[in-house]
């Protein structure tokens, strides 16, 4: 199991350092001049060293996340500009490493917000209250930042009744960790975000090498007491099934599609058992916000917009450029923050630019021609021109052009997905489904949406 | 709160006035000296003169500031051991604490604290804890076991730890099932003969039942647990494996991966025409290409592994291969993975699609990846045939892109595709040459000059070319000189008359001017047969050469076997065993996969059949660290009935070679190690004689046991002690070998001399001279009680891993049983790895015996053997040994025998029997001289008794 846990500034020091097995500290680096000294701190420090040494400070691109370095390995990931570092002897599982990386840094933005230097050292004690709570002995224990949020405060807990205390550890340890009880609103409100973020890869003469939409649905609820909830959507196995039934009354109307769904995941409150069954959605939430559910479509996907490049090389010093963007959805709805990227060839010596829409820039420093439209409606297209001066160059190697990039958002579902339902029960407290304020809002954006030229 | 200035802290003058603010009346300040104390702590500034101070502040009722001190504690008690004991009461008490998380706590710190005065106190709080009725502190309290344990493992056992510890696998709370689960789990690595994690259906039922409640932690130790257990029949394997699969759309990857483990182990067990089976297939590949859209590091760790699951069932992907195209901004772990798994989904069907890709990736930034893309196209031409021509004229493209390290890869590819397709792409030579002058990487130019020697009929001006290289002969690395001298020498075979002078001076370069043994013993080799035979010299050097098999980096079976049991570790993305990179004995054991369903009736493990024939080892299979791991500590647990030899690996063939080869072990070493090149001197250059046996040592390996219904009484040596009692805890082990009925066997006798009963027997053998391997469990079916013997045949076949030992007929045997792992070696009777086919016909005794060289022969006397000729002859027949002519000279019986050995070695003997002489004369000759002695030993025992 992960033997212990350093958290690193840029220059590689030391802002956090968590030991849970003796193991890690035999690291002997040869680089690291002085002997290995006995002494158990000395022997943390080696290993602490050794990464400074091997991965912060390597002089070449960090080549695998993971490094082994005299038989111990090193897991890291990095947020900004800070290091975090989980290491092991052991043959570890290492998914579940990253995953408790990714979860730590999740629970310390939730606790103090941006992951920085200044605020890592500011909340150093609460971090190791938090490490001695989330991780025992290198396993990792319930790091719900619902439930630690109940006992780990910066404040310190106050006078607690001996129900507190026993209801904190029964929600801790307890079936349902992600939530407390006795949980009260006045209203009760849900907000359903469909986040989609649509990933194109198109070659030059506008074949689609790949496209998929990877979307979440973010749930943020304020519901009273324990609520048993179901969420439903036109996923096309349900849709087909019921359409078996002949039961339905949906099916006669036009225009109610459904999608097929590639994959997908869903958050622990869900019962996974259910979902294998019986297909359907059925969960206690946790308060607040958090993701409900992760999916993947590739079929039938809705490409908001299209690009058509054309490069011309006109001589050894001049390229022509042409792009024009299509907006392929509702003329009703309206794309936003539309941004092309054009990318330039290193020796670009001068850019001039010409677009119909919103306003191009050339950036050296990016090598790239910045398209941004601020709004485009749909069935609407676009166009830009630009002519690329190039310096001469003996330079035998050729331009690799890179892809052109877009990025936008857009009021609906890419993969097509809607929200048919979500069902609130709460038997014990005296409100129904009706009484719940429901809220449901499509984001489309863009993820990796690339042309080639 | 906090700010900058805890962090600047100096400590020499400060160490002082901390002391005044850690014993200050007031909480406040106290706990404001104590966050500096550890703040100073954190960038490694030495406190541990504050200790006493610190410990003081701990009686408090303020859970932050105890935490803080139980951090000061974790790290500073080791070093200061005698003042951590007053820390032990205010752990003790607080254990007893009406709040649960203040027990919790003093559990969970107590624990951390490695100083063993204190442990001795911890046992009590802790037996408390475990009990507790807050299933927080036992969740935390079943940790505590595993920490303990790995302070003082006997403790543990002593105070019955272990056994409370399996009583909360049923404990009603989820969690505290996971972390038993978990620390079970990690004690009984370090214990591998324990049977600690006693998994049988109910406790499977109940990790089951736990795992669709508990934290996604919690679901991941369960799973990698269940991943340990080996169903009883398919029937169990499916039903586990329907309660897994939800898994599968976990939010958390690591749960997805370990539940793929499980299903990726327990699917072995179910039979192919089942329903479900493909069912299963089937649910397998979404949640793989998911896991794609993770962050960065967790789509690597997932690659890596998914790169083992396409080689073990490449079925599952073989639809989503666009998945696996490299983004222009994923990081470069990403994309050399990504790379990999393309060319190993690549097919007919979307070969097409894959190459346009690959040509794409050619012209990126990254140079490790652009030589991956360029190799990659290579490798496609090799595995998809219809593709070599349109992946030919891309490598064509990118050379006359001219960037130089694109140049050289695509080189270095296009060498293999002409060693696959000969005679088929000649055409292209005229532009490699153009590129000649570029090439500054030794590969490509070892590479290159391959080609032009290869090709020199064909090319005009070879000779000028092979000249140009020549002059800076001895700055070339060894690699491409030996490539070199070879290539001069085909030319020199193809066009004797202009080249005279250049093959002269490449000979004298590499054998009198170079202090490389392995380029002088090329150039030797070549010299002698230009000068003795030409005409033997072309067939040698020019003969036809194997084609280059397909993959050449598929991971050696038995080892993706062991990594597919270790999917989502670390083992999976290193591609390594554990025992390679952990210390100790965790790890140590190696996992395999449960044998496939109906099993008995095939030897061969499912799939592996696809990629590589059992009859033909793949050649380039490069066996990696597993194999040579064999060694006496991989103790083997599960019962090798399921999993049947494994199909012999080139390693062995070498090792067959090497005991053959005598003083010729480094011809066959560099004849081996340019022939794993890929090029090079023919493997046709290995003497017709050597290649003989050796062949047909491994016929033989296939049909052994084909010769039964041979006379029975081959001789059997009495029982020795092998194993004294002292030695081995009380197991004392005698026994011998014999061989019946064509089978060889090893017969012990166990003797439990100890107080205890002795449960759990199995055996292993090291490697050996001939490969000698049990071929089934040890059977030692009831516990062996104190003052009980008992007797074990263990039936014993030859296809195990070969080294020689010394002596020849050594053996090095482990057992174990629930006490330990005990060695012993042990000497066997050469005679009984004579096989019953060893008749040889006379002609061939005749010309082999002339063949052999008179080196080979030795002398041996038999002393004091009453028997006459008759007699001896019958009795050596009993034991294999077949007297195949006699001839009577001046009163002297002459006796000519035969014997082959298990692996193929033919052994001939003179016997001379003088009638009133008790001493007999034995000549024995054979191409391995070094088997002479043992079998002379043979003929000794088997004559005396």
């Amino acid at each position: 199991m992960i033997g212990g846990l350093f958290i690193y500034n840029h220059k590689g020091e030391v802002l956090i350092s968590r030991v849970y097995r003796d193991d890690i500290g035999k690291t002997w680096n040869p680089s690291y001049t002085s002997p290995p000294s006995p002494s158990h701190w000395n022997h943390m420090r080696n290993a602490v060293d050794a990464f400074r040494v091997n991965v912060i400070h390597a002089r070449q691109q960090v080549r695998s996340p993971v490094t082994n370095i005299a038989r111990t390995s090193f897991f890291h990931v990095k947020r900004s500009n800070i290091w975090l570092a989980a290491v092991t002897k052991q043959n570890v599982n290492a998914a579940m490493v990253f995953e408790f990386l990714y979860k730590m840094c999740d629970v310390m933005t939730a606790y103090f917000g941006k992951i920085s230097e200044e605020n890592i050292k500011n909340n150093f004690v609460l971090i190791y209250e938090l490490l001695d709570e989330i991780l025992d002995f290198g396993y990792p224990q319930n790091s719900e930042t619902g439930a630690l949020k109940t006992f780990i405060t910066q404040q310190g807990i106050k006078g607690q009744t001996k129900e507190e205390q026993s209801q904190i550890t029964s929600q801790v340890t307890g079936q349902i960790g992600w939530r407390r009880e006795g949980i009260k609103y006045r209203r009760n409100e849900l907000f359903l975000d469909v986040l989609e973020s649509v990933n194109l890869l198109m070659s030059p003469q506008g074949q689609v090498l790949s496209a998929h939409v990877s979307g979440r649905v973010v749930m943020k609820s304020y519901l009273s007491g324990m609520p048993e909830c179901k969420f439903g959507m036109n996923d096309k196995i349900v849709i087909d099934k019921q359409g078996k039934g002949g039961a339905s009354d949906d099916a006669g109307k036009s225009g109610k599609q459904s999608i097929a769904i590639d994959d997908c995941t869903f958050h622990q409150c869900v019962r996974l058992s259910k979902f294998d069954s019986e297909r359907s959605i059925s969960f206690i939430p946790p308060d607040g916000e958090y993701e409900l559910m992760r999916y993947r479509t590739t079929k039938d996907i809705i490409l908001p917009f299209r690009v058509i490049p054309l490069v011309r090389e006109v001589g050894r010093t001049k390229l022509e450029v042409k792009v024009v963007i299509k907006s392929n959805f509702k003329p009703s709805l309206l794309a936003q923050k539309i941004e092309v990227r054009i990318p330039t060839p290193l020796n670009t010596s001068g850019v001039q630019v010409i677009c119909m829409k919103g306003k191009a820039k050339y950036k050296a420093s990016e090598n790239a021609i910045v398209w941004k439209i601020k709004r485009m409606a749909g069935m609407k297209e676009s166009q830009i021109s630009a002519e690329i001066e190039l310096l001469p160059t003996n330079d035998k190697k050729k331009w690799a052009r890179p892809p052109i990039s877009m990025n936008f958002e857009v009021p609906f579902a890419p993969s097509g997905l809607k929200v048919r339902y979500l069902k609130v029960f709460e038997s014990k407290l005296n409100y129904s489904d009706h009484d719940v304020i429901k809220w449901v809002r499509y984001i489309g954006r863009s993820g990796i949406y690339e042309t080639r030229c | 709160m906090m700010n900058d200035s805890l962090f600047s802290l100096v400590c020499a003058g400060e160490i002082f006035e901390l002391k005044a603010e850690l014993n200050s009346d007031k909480k406040e300040k106290k706990k404001e000296a104590v966050k500096k104390v550890i703040a100073s702590m954190t960038v490694g500034k030495d406190v541990s003169a504050l200790f006493p101070d610190v410990v003081n502040c701990m009686q408090t009722d303020n859970l932050e500031l105890k935490k803080l001190v139980y951090l000061y504690l974790m790290n500073y008690a080791k070093s200061q051991p005698d003042m951590a004991i007053m820390a032990v009461n205010t752990f003790v008490k607080d254990c007893e604490d009406p709040n649960p998380l203040i027990r919790a706590l003093a559990v969970r710190t107590m624990g951390c604290i490695r100083v063993d005065k204190i442990t001795e106190y911890l046992c009590e709080p802790l037996r408390k804890c475990l009990k507790d009725e807050d299933p927080y502190v036992r969740k935390t309290a079943a940790v505590c076991v595993a920490k303990l344990h790995d302070i003082n493992a006997q403790l543990v056992e002593d105070q019955g730890f272990l056994d409370t510890l399996k009583d909360l696998i049923s404990d009603s709370n989820p969690m505290v099932v996971a972390n038993a689960v978990a620390a079970l789990s990690e004690i009984a690595e370090s214990h591998p003969n324990s049977n600690l994690l006693d998994l049988n259906p109910q406790t499977i039922n109940k990790l089951l039942t736990a795992l669709n409640e508990c934290t996604e932690w919690g679901q991941i130790f369960i799973l990698d647990c269940l991943a340990n257990y080996t169903p009883r029949d398919d029937r169990e394997s499916q039903s586990i494996c329907e309660r897994v699969t939800p898994r599968l759309s976990h939010a958390n990857s690591a749960v997805v991966l370990s539940a793929v483990k499980v299903l990726m182990k327990f699917m072995e067990m179910l039979p192919k025409d089942l329903d479900y089976y493909g069912t299963l297939l089937k649910k397998l590949a979404p949640p793989l290409v998911t896991l794609l859209s993770a962050e960065p590091e967790l789509q690597y760790v997932a690659l890596r592994n998914i790169n083992l699951i396409v080689q073990r069932r490449p079925e599952i992907l073989k639809h989503e291969m666009k998945v696996f195209f490299v983004k222009y901004n994923d990081p470069i772990y990403v994309k050399l993975e990504k790379l990999d798994i393309m060319i190993r989904l690549a097919s007919q069907a979307n070969i097409a699609q894959v190459l346009a890709e690959l040509k794409e990736y050619a012209t990126e930034v990254d140079v490790d990846f652009v030589r991956k893309a360029v190799r990659a196209i290579g490798r496609c031409a090799i595995k998809v045939e219809q593709s070599a021509e349109r992946c030919v004229s891309t490598l064509l493209d990118l050379i006359q892109t001219k960037v130089n390290y694109v140049v050289q890869e695509a080189i270095v590819v296009i060498k293999d595709i002409f060693r696959k397709y000969p005679n088929k792409y000649e055409s292209v030579i005229a532009t490699l040459c153009e590129n000649l002058d570029s090439l500054d990487e030794p590969e490509a130019r070892a590479a290159m000059i391959w080609i032009v020697g290869e090709y020199a009929e064909r090319i005009d001006n070879a000779d000028e070319l092979l000249e140009s290289f020549l002059e800076g002969f001895h700055d070339e690395s060894t690699q491409v000189q030996l490539q070199l001298l070879t290539a001069i020498v085909k030319l020199f075979l193809k066009k004797p008359t202009e080249t005279q002078e250049l093959v002269q001076q490449v000979l004298s370069l590499a054998t009198q001017d170079s202090d490389n043994p392995d380029l002088r013993d090329r150039g030797y080799i070549y010299w002698r047969l230009l000068s003795t035979d030409p005409v033997a010299a072309k067939e040698v050097v020019l003969a036809e050469k194997p084609l280059i098999s397909e993959e050449t980096d598929l991971i050696e079976p038995t080892l993706l076997e062991e990594l597919i049991c270790h999917i989502g570790t670390l083992a999976s993305v290193y591609h390594k065993p554990p025992s390679a990179f952990v210390e100790g004995s965790r790890g140590v054991q190696h996992k395999r996969l449960p044998g496939s369903a109906g099993s008995g009736e095939s030897v061969e493990s499912p799939d592996t059949g696809s990629a590589a024939g059992v009859s033909e080892a793949p050649p380039a299979v490069i066996p990696s660290q597993g194999d040579l791991l064999g060694d006496l500590l991989n103790l083997d647990l599960t019962p090798p009935t399921t999993t049947g030899p494994p199909p012999p690996s080139s390693g062995m063939q070498m090792g067959a070679m090497d005991l053959l080869g005598g003083g010729l072990d480094s011809l066959v070493g560099y004849l081996h190690s340019t022939m794993g090149a890929g090029f090079g001197a023919p493997p046709a250059a290995m003497p017709a004689s050597f290649t003989a046996p050796v062949s047909g040592g491994l016929d033989d390996l296939f049909d052994l046991g084909g010769g039964v219904g041979m006379p029975m009484g081959a001789y059997s040596p009495p029982k020795t002690v092998w194993l004294p009692a002292m030695k081995a805890k009380g197991l004392e082990i005698s026994g011998t070998f014999a061989r019946r009925a064509g089978v060889i066997q090893m017969e012990m006798t166990l003797t439990n001399k100890a107080m205890s009963v002795m449960t759990d027997f199995a055996i292993q053998f090291n490697r050996n001279s001939f490969g000698l391997a049990p071929a089934g469990p040890l059977q030692v079916l009831t516990p062996l009680s104190p003052n009980q013997s008992i007797e074990v045949t263990l039936p014993l076949n030859t296809v195990g891993p070969v080294m020689k030992m010394e002596p020849l007929n050594n053996l090095q045997v482990a057992v174990k049983n629930n006490i330990d792992v005990f060695y012993f070696s042990c000497q066997y009777p050469i005679s009984m790895l004579f096989v019953e086919d060893g008749k040889m016909e006379r002609q061939v005794f005749l010309a082999t015996w002339k063949d052999i060289p008179n080196d080979n022969e030795s002398q041996f006397q038999i002393k004091d053997c009453h028997l006459n000729s008759d007699a001896a002859s019958n009795k050596l027949q009993g034991s294999n040994i077949f007297t195949i002519a006699k001839r009577t000279v001046e009163g002297q019986d002459m006796l000519y025998q035969s014997m082959k050995l298990t692996n193929g070695i033919w052994v001939l003997a003179e016997l001379r029997v003088q009638a009133g002489n008790p001493n007999y004369t034995i000549s024995l000759k054979c191409r391995a001289p070094e088997v002479s002695q043992c079998v002379f030993q043979s003929y000794e025992a088997v004559l005396k008794n």
